[in-house]
């Protein structure tokens, strides 16, 4: 089996991660649409251990942020230095319900009120942007990693069906299949999108994106199936088997689909970060998850604007942790790609 | 009137076009001889024998040099007729003239190609002394008869002219008479009492270039962008040069205008205007802070302050003229639609009319957080249509209550609204309120307006949802198919005085947004709207006219058909050295006094 470890830390890594973002409501000291609306574009919150005295504090401490004077400039803010607001752990903050049955209010930090602690800053609204970045992360993430499900889930059915049966269903699933790869995808989006109603609630909103996404890019997993299954169906030991009177079913599950084990892995790795980017793309334009909900892309689209391009560069955070998810992806599937070749021969 | 998708390029319709003006006046005929046909290239005219030039007060300019400035959408046309669309109107508010004009600048109308005017008692019969000795950029001369055709144009119902409606006055369109060359008389079918106002939105044209399209039932088409230059011309201060799609359209100077500054020099004093076609606010930013663009109008409070960390080093101004006519708002759908109502939409639309509702909404709504979320204090809180900006009009009395959330849930609870146990708003019949609302996706301001409204009902116990729509696609919903549940919209009064906002409160109105479309009768309150709307018509006494548009804006306030939210200030901009530039609150904010602006120092002046 894979003793690689490189492998096994890229994918603790990734995994926390995920679970991060899943109990965002644990791990964001905030709700993501709570506004702050004294304190729109505020810089992220500094941790001081020394106070103006000097002296210095084993708990790290926060102040408030207030309008620099003389400033009309949003995001011109200096530190109050009257009064410092400790950092806290395991502390109690906005309400929220596990699994949508138990009701908790426990947080993994947070300061007390009326301070404020943005690691990321806030954005225009004066809403965390960590916080936002979190429950962000449950969109952005699981959208891209159900999405490629979807994909591959189609893309085994069909390519299975297409490699193994052959004849007319192999023609019809192909030629399918090349029309769904010559379609400019984002295009795609846009259209079948443009089909679906305006307003429909976020779950329904994320639920749609995946679909939308995962069935738009089952061709290129499907063909590349069908190709390991064309091989694999003719190797002497299934020619064997079938011999012996072995069903299609039986054959499948057996001999044939096996080959596609590795193939599916990378692929897998391979397609999530790509729909992560789809959805990051889709919502960035305005058509995913509609405001208070956060996504990655609706978070980035703010930098459409000029002046937050040029003034707020916090504002880019969910770029960097999209960047950052990217290249674990890709070192994943690099690693998966090695290992599944030393595995295999 | 018209709803205004502000900062955005997508601007179809618009108030009035710009024609030129000065800020005080004096009339004067200069002897001088000699009238060759010339290029613009050779510098304006020496003025003539004859000539009645208007004479400004402003600051005598430096000829020559060229502005450059931008529109975010190309124009559609350069006839002055058909043209709907802000740019269309705004480079042909620099090449036409109108008899009588509104001062963007004063707000009060001022003598154009009439010099005078004379009104009967019952203020149903005007009659216009027109200058004598203009001439056309052509070199053409101009008289009664290019009033008379400019008039049967617009006022010709198989032509649709944008001022159609605006030139019928009591349900007759105006008849006009010509009493000699140089005099015309305009007859109303009733006294309007901003008759006057009404002349700013008609340009003259010249009947020599355009009666032959006119009988050929062409002159919607005529003037295009393809026309040749020459076969243009109008009574502007600048004339068209040359257009390059996708690129450019520059205006050149019209060598026969007819204005003067106070040397008894011919207006305008700059060779060139030329527009470039800058797509995007943001892009059009840039520019301007590069230096490429001379003048900007228009801008978002960001951008506003994004610029004005470098107002000294890169030598431009900015000018926050503060609120201007602009005025946005929260509406909802109470159009009858038995048809295909739906059952959902029926109950919904039963909460909609409650006033209590509506007042409980507007209890709600943080007016100070979106002026200062949205337009970083550069806005004012509105709770009626009438703005701080328009200081002729503005009322005073109407309450203006601050935001709480008590006074909301008190104002629910009376109309039959509980709780539920997780907070939800439900009413008497136990539907949760929910509902959406429908935000221009291109408007970044309407978008984050929207945000704060959700936020704030969240408070109350309501959900609502955002859709972000396409600005078409909006107006389609709004107008035609009344698919949508409420919406922020914004009406951008094309003049200060009353009479323009009649067709938003009118009953039969074109831009009663709330209630388009009707089968029952109006409630008493929309019905005293009407009545007073009409009286305030026909009263030529501004004491008593402010009394009945004053009550208007109570009963906006009371009953809330749009919950007024802001009024964002005009923010603009220009290079430093640009002399005369007096940004004025009615649109065209920056370029209105075109004719008068120019370059202080030598160095400023541009080879391009």
């Amino acid at each position: 089996m894979i003793r690689d470890h490189k492998l096994w830390l890229i994918l603790a890594v990734l995994a926390s991660a995920h679970l991060i973002v899943l109990w965002a409501h644990f791990f964001a000291p905030y709700d993501f649409a709570s506004q702050e609306r004294a304190i729109p574009f505020a810089p992220p919150s500094r941790l001081h251990f020394v106070d103006p005295e000097g002296h210095f504090h084993m708990r790290p401490f926060v102040y408030l942020w207030e309008p620099r004077p003389g400033t009309e400039t949003l995001g011109a803010y200096v530190e109050d230095h009257s009064q410092a607001f400790p950092l806290r752990f395991f502390v109690r903050g906005a309400r929220y319900k596990i699994a949508g049955i138990f009701d908790s209010s426990w947080h993994l930090f947070g300061v007390e009120e009326p301070a404020r602690i943005y690691l990321a800053g806030s954005d225009d609204y004066g809403r965390d942007q960590f916080s936002r970045l979190l429950y962000g992360g449950q969109i952005s993430l699981f959208s891209g990693l159900m999405a490629a499900g979807v994909s591959l889930a189609l893309g085994l059915v069909l390519g299975a069906l297409a490699g193994f049966y052959g004849g007319l269903v192999d023609d019809v699933v192909m030629r399918c299949a090349e029309l769904f790869l010559a379609l400019p995808w984002l295009y795609l989006l846009f259209a079948v999108r443009a089909f679906l109603p305006l307003h429909i609630p976020p779950t329904q909103a994320f639920l749609m994106l995946v679909l939308v996404i995962g069935m738009v890019g089952w061709a290129r997993p499907a063909r590349l199936i069908r190709g390991v299954l064309l091989s694999a169906k003719e190797r002497n030991y299934v020619l064997a088997a079938r011999g012996f009177g072995a069903s299609d079913f039986y054959l499948l599950r057996r001999h044939v689909l096996p080959e596609a084990y590795g193939l599916l892995l990378t692929q897998a790795a391979l397609l999530a970060p790509q729909y992560i980017l789809a959805e990051v793309t889709l919502s960035f334009l305005g058509l995913g998850v509609g405001e208070p909900v956060p996504s990655w892309g609706n978070m980035l689209a703010s930098l459409q604007k000029y002046y937050v391009l040029t003034s707020y560069w916090w504002m880019f955070v969910p770029g960097l942790a999209l960047v950052s998810v990217f290249l674990l992806y890709y070192q994943l599937c690099k690693v998966l790609q090695e290992q599944v070749k030393l595995v295999r021969f | 009137m018209y709803a205004s998708e502000s900062r955005k390029a997508s601007e179809t319709k618009s108030d009035r076009p710009n024609f030129k003006t000065a800020i005080a006046i004096a009339m004067f005929a200069i002897i001088a001889a000699g009238l060759p046909r010339v290029s613009a290239a050779q510098g304006p005219q020496p003025l003539h024998a004859g000539e009645e030039v208007l004479v400004t007060s402003g600051e005598p300019g430096r000829f020559g040099g060229k502005l450059v400035a931008s529109l975010r959408s190309e124009p559609k046309t350069l006839n002055p007729i058909t043209a709907t669309d802000i740019s269309s109107l705004q480079v042909i508010g620099l090449m036409a003239a109108d008899l009588i004009h509104i001062n963007r600048y004063t707000q009060r109308t001022e003598p154009a190609l009439a010099k005078s005017w004379k009104v009967s008692r019952d203020g149903k019969i005007y009659t216009l002394q027109l200058r004598r000795g203009l001439r056309f950029s052509d070199g053409s001369p101009f008289n009664a008869d290019d009033v008379l055709f400019s008039f049967q144009v617009f006022l010709d119902p198989k032509v649709h002219s944008a001022q159609l409606d605006l030139l019928t006055v009591g349900g007759k369109p105006i008849t006009v008479r010509k009493i000699d060359d140089y005099q015309v008389r305009f007859d109303l079918a009733e006294a309007d009492a901003a008759a006057e106002r009404l002349f700013d939105s008609v340009a003259v044209v010249p009947r020599h270039l355009l009666q032959g399209s006119y009988q050929n039932g062409k002159i919607a088409e005529t003037w295009g962008l393809a026309t040749s230059p020459q076969q243009i011309a109008g009574l502007g201060p600048f004339r068209i040069q040359e257009y390059v799609p996708g690129q450019r359209i520059t205006l050149e100077r019209n060598p026969y205008y007819w204005k003067a500054d106070r040397q008894y020099r011919r207006l305008p004093y700059f060779d060139e205007i030329t527009f470039l076609f800058v797509p995007s606010e943001d892009a059009e930013v840039i520019r301007f802070q590069a230096g490429d663009v001379d003048v900007i109008s228009r801008l978002s409070a960001e951008n506003f302050s994004a610029l004005n960390n470098y107002q000294r080093a890169r030598g431009y101004n900015l000018f926050d003229l503060g609120p201007g006519l602009q005025y946005e708002f929260l509406f909802f759908n109470l159009n009858d639609i038995p048809s295909k109502q739906t059952e959902e939409m029926a109950h919904k639309q039963e909460w909609f009319r409650q006033v209590n509702f509506r007042q409980a909404i507007s209890a709600a709504i943080d007016r100070e957080g979106i002026v200062r979320l949205v337009y970083q204090g550069r806005a004012a809180p509105l709770w009626d249509q009438v703005t701080p900006g328009n200081k002729l009009w503005f009322n005073s009395a109407v309450p203006r209550p601050p935001r709480s959330l008590e006074k909301a849930r008190e104002l629910l609870r009376r109309a039959g609204f509980s709780w539920k146990s997780d907070g939800a708003l439900a009413d008497s019949r136990g539907h949760t309120v929910e509902f959406t609302i429908v935000a221009g996706a291109g408007n970044a301001q309407r978008a984050k307006i929207a945000t704060i409204i959700q936020d704030d009902l969240s408070q109350l116990g309501m959900r609502v949802q955002i859709v972000p729509l396409e600005f078409g696609a909006l107006m389609n919903r709004a107008f035609e198919t009344y698919d949508y549940e409420a919406c922020v919209l914004g009406l951008l009064g094309s003049d200060a005085d009353p009479n323009p906002e009649r067709n938003v409160w009118l009953l039969d109105g074109g831009m009663h947004l709330w209630k388009l479309h009707r089968t029952t009768p109006p409630t008493p309150w929309e019905a005293e709207i009407d009545l007073l709307m009409r009286q305030q018509l026909t009263t030529l006494n501004y004491e008593a006219r402010k009394r009945l548009y004053d009550r208007v804006q109570q009963l906006v306030a009371e009953n809330l058909p749009l919950i007024c939210l802001v009024s964002p200030h005009v923010l603009v901009g220009a290079k430093t050295s640009l002399g005369n530039f007096r940004p004025a609150k009615l649109n065209d904010y920056t370029l209105w006094n075109a004719e008068e602006l120019f370059f202080r120092q030598e160095e400023s002046a541009k080879t391009r």
